[in-house]
């Protein structure tokens, strides 16, 4: 950019002209992240003002950088519970998904026959099918369940909306990395079916459990609707109802609001950071397969 | 395609023992099923497969949710949903969106690509900071952005005067719109730039040498190089954009929710608003399964679509 604005007199070598306009692309890519980050800026600044200051100029840096929004915004929302909910639901659930549809990949991969085949063709159908469509079915069925209104029926509810994805993935990377002679060698060395699984297979697969894990883990901790629906318990909200709730009742008090959504926005801006690389890898590779 | 980590494939696929026969009974066999796929089933068909039934069933009743009562009225919901002008206008909206949002993500995301593929110092640090919006909920995105077009917008027009801080993002129709582009586009642009650049990156590197020596400058190897062969890449990220983005619900539920005078309301809240705000369980059912047969009929065409450009390739 600042390359063409530079007009390369002829005296400017070639490696000049390079390094001018290598300059430039740095210094524009440089400027486009700035502007990619100022809505978060905005909401950062402004969570260590009063209301009075927001209004006066919500660019400018906090006049005082200590402020009790977050104490206040902490307590009203009942952040700590949310986020004990949100780690208990979001664990259990990747956990359960991944080991239960390991177990079925597995299976299905290595003996392929009629039922397996059919089953996997509506894991398939199912990724297609929109969560609007299953909304109210779900909602009526967990009351038949009895689990409505649970963290662990909320739990069950992920087992069951996610397995078609977990088992669609693990099932093409049992049948292209998993290479059958191990098992067998492990078989003939008086291995049952349960600890050739366990002790084989399942940390060969390691690579697809952890990119399907960053998958559904960044799916149950954002996702909202389905909680939304089931739980209307305050002690038993996840992070995004308790948001939501909190904005319900002060939307317009931007001083607190903005600093609930820092708090809700941290633990998965940090999580992200720590496995960063991993995790555009994985979610890139993800996208490719779906 | 697939996965790029998994160069074994087409090696451990063509040696399989499909056929051999194992010396262990059928029984066991059977156990074996049972106990490694039948959680799995269980979970799945209790849940997911039930409820698909149950919801074909709902779209023939007419049911208000509040008491048990449910009537029975054949494909009548379906007939009511012909002359729905609320759900022709928020089909109308979904369908505009999507296809603004799948083309002008899809060029950022490939433009953001195109950039943290150069030679520059803290390219993965930008690469993150692009990415970042990803990550974080539609619910807290939507709240981030009532909160900067309106507020801090107010405030920063107020103190500069520039004209783009002082339109009424989230109160007129048509800046409802762009306001709510514009939101989805920060989130979906660094994903797809991921995608894009897991593509670019592993374009051979000597193709770009060839071209150096042959004199070509950069557009130039990009146009005739890097595009032609992130073309899968883009077919990817074009009906990936389509499917996520016809099925919109929490970034406009926390932004607008449907507003102003219900021109944001996308399909999938539509069909929500009908359910649990009017409750008319059944109609919303019958929307429900008209919005599947839509997302399935977009799915078939991309698998055509890119079962075709396998062949010709």
């Amino acid at each position: 950019m600042t390359g063409t604005t530079l007009a390369p007199t002829p005296r400017l070598s070639r490696r000049n002209r390079r390094r001018a306009a290598s300059i430039g692309l740095s210094a524009g890519i440089a400027a486009l992240a700035i502007f990619w980050m100022s809505p978060m800026y905005l909401v950062f600044v402004n969570s260590m003002k009063d209301f009075g200051e927001i209004l006066r100029n919500a660019a400018a840096l906090p006049e005082r950088f200590m402020s009790d929004n977050y104490e206040v915004a902490w307590e009203l929302a009942d952040f700590a519970t949310a986020l004990v909910n949100s780690l208990f639901v979001t664990v259990l659930a990747v956990g359960g998904l991944v080991i239960i549809g390991a177990m079925a990949a597995w299976r299905m991969a290595r003996r392929p026959h009629r039922w397996h085949k059919v089953l996997f063709s509506l894991f398939v159908v199912a990724m297609v099918v929109p969560f609007q469509t299953l909304m109210i079915p779900t909602v009526q069925l967990s009351t038949w369940l009895g689990v409505v209104n649970t963290r662990s029926g909320l739990v069950l509810l992920y087992l069951s909306f996610g397995m078609p994805l977990t088992v669609f993935f693990l099932h093409g990377f049992v049948q292209s990395s998993v290479p059958r002679e191990i098992e067998e060698a492990a078989r003939i060395d008086g291995a049952s079916s349960w600890q050739t699984f366990r002790l084989v297979v399942l940390p060969l697969m390691r690579p697809m459990i952890a990119t399907v894990s960053i998958l559904h883990a960044f799916w149950i901790w954002n996702d909202f609707l389905l909680p939304l629906l089931v739980l209307f318990d305050p002690a038993r909200r996840t992070i995004p109802l308790a948001i939501f709730s909190f904005f319900g009742v002060h939307s317009d008090q931007w001083d607190l609001a903005t600093a609930a959504l820092v708090m809700g926005m941290v633990p998965i801006v940090v999580f992200f950071l720590v496995f960063q690389r991993f995790i555009i890898r994985g979610v890139a590779a993800g996208s490719l397969k779906g | 395609m697939a996965l790029k980590e998994l160069p074994r494939a087409a090696a451990s696929a063509g040696r399989t023992t499909a056929g051999r026969r194992s010396s262990r009974t059928g029984r066991t066999a059977r156990r074996d099923d049972a106990m490694f796929v039948g959680p799995a089933v269980l979970l799945f068909g209790g849940i997911l497969g039930a409820g698909f039934i149950l919801g074909l069933w709902y779209s023939l009743v007419e049911w208000n949710g509040v008491n048990r009562e449910m009537t029975f009225i054949g494909l009548e919901n379906y007939a009511t949903l012909l002359s729905d002008d609320r759900m022709r206008g928020s089909a109308w909206f979904t369908a505009r969106f999507a296809l603004v949002t799948t083309v002008l993500s899809n060029l950022m995301g490939l433009g953001l690509a195109l950039l943290v593929t150069q030679p520059a110092p803290f390219q993965r640090l930008y690469r993150a900071m692009f990415f970042l919006p990803n990550v974080i909920g539609g619910i807290l995105l939507g709240f981030i952005f009532r909160f900067v077009f309106s507020t801090a917008f107010d405030s920063l027009g107020e103190l500069t005067g520039v004209g783009l801080f002082q339109l009424p993002w989230l109160g007129t129709p048509a800046t409802g719109f762009w306001g709510t582009v514009i939101v989805f586009m920060w989130r979906s642009s660094g994903y797809l730039m991921a995608i894009y650049v897991a593509a670019i990156v592993s374009v051979d590197e000597d193709l770009y040498e060839a071209a150096r020596v042959d004199g070509a400058n950069w557009l130039q190897s990009t146009r005739r190089i890097t595009l032609p062969l992130i073309m899968p890449a883009v077919t990817v990220g074009v009906f990936l954009m389509l499917s996520i983005s016809s099925k919109l619900f929490d970034v406009i539920f926390a932004l607008t929710n449907g507003g102003p005078y219900g021109s944001t309301e996308a399909f999938a809240l539509n069909i929500y608003n009908e359910a649990f705000i009017y409750n008319n369980l059944g109609l919303a059912s019958a929307k429900a399964v008209v919005f599947f047969v839509a997302v399935g009929v977009l799915t078939l065409v991309q698998v055509r679509f890119t079962q075709r450009r396998e062949v010709e390739r």
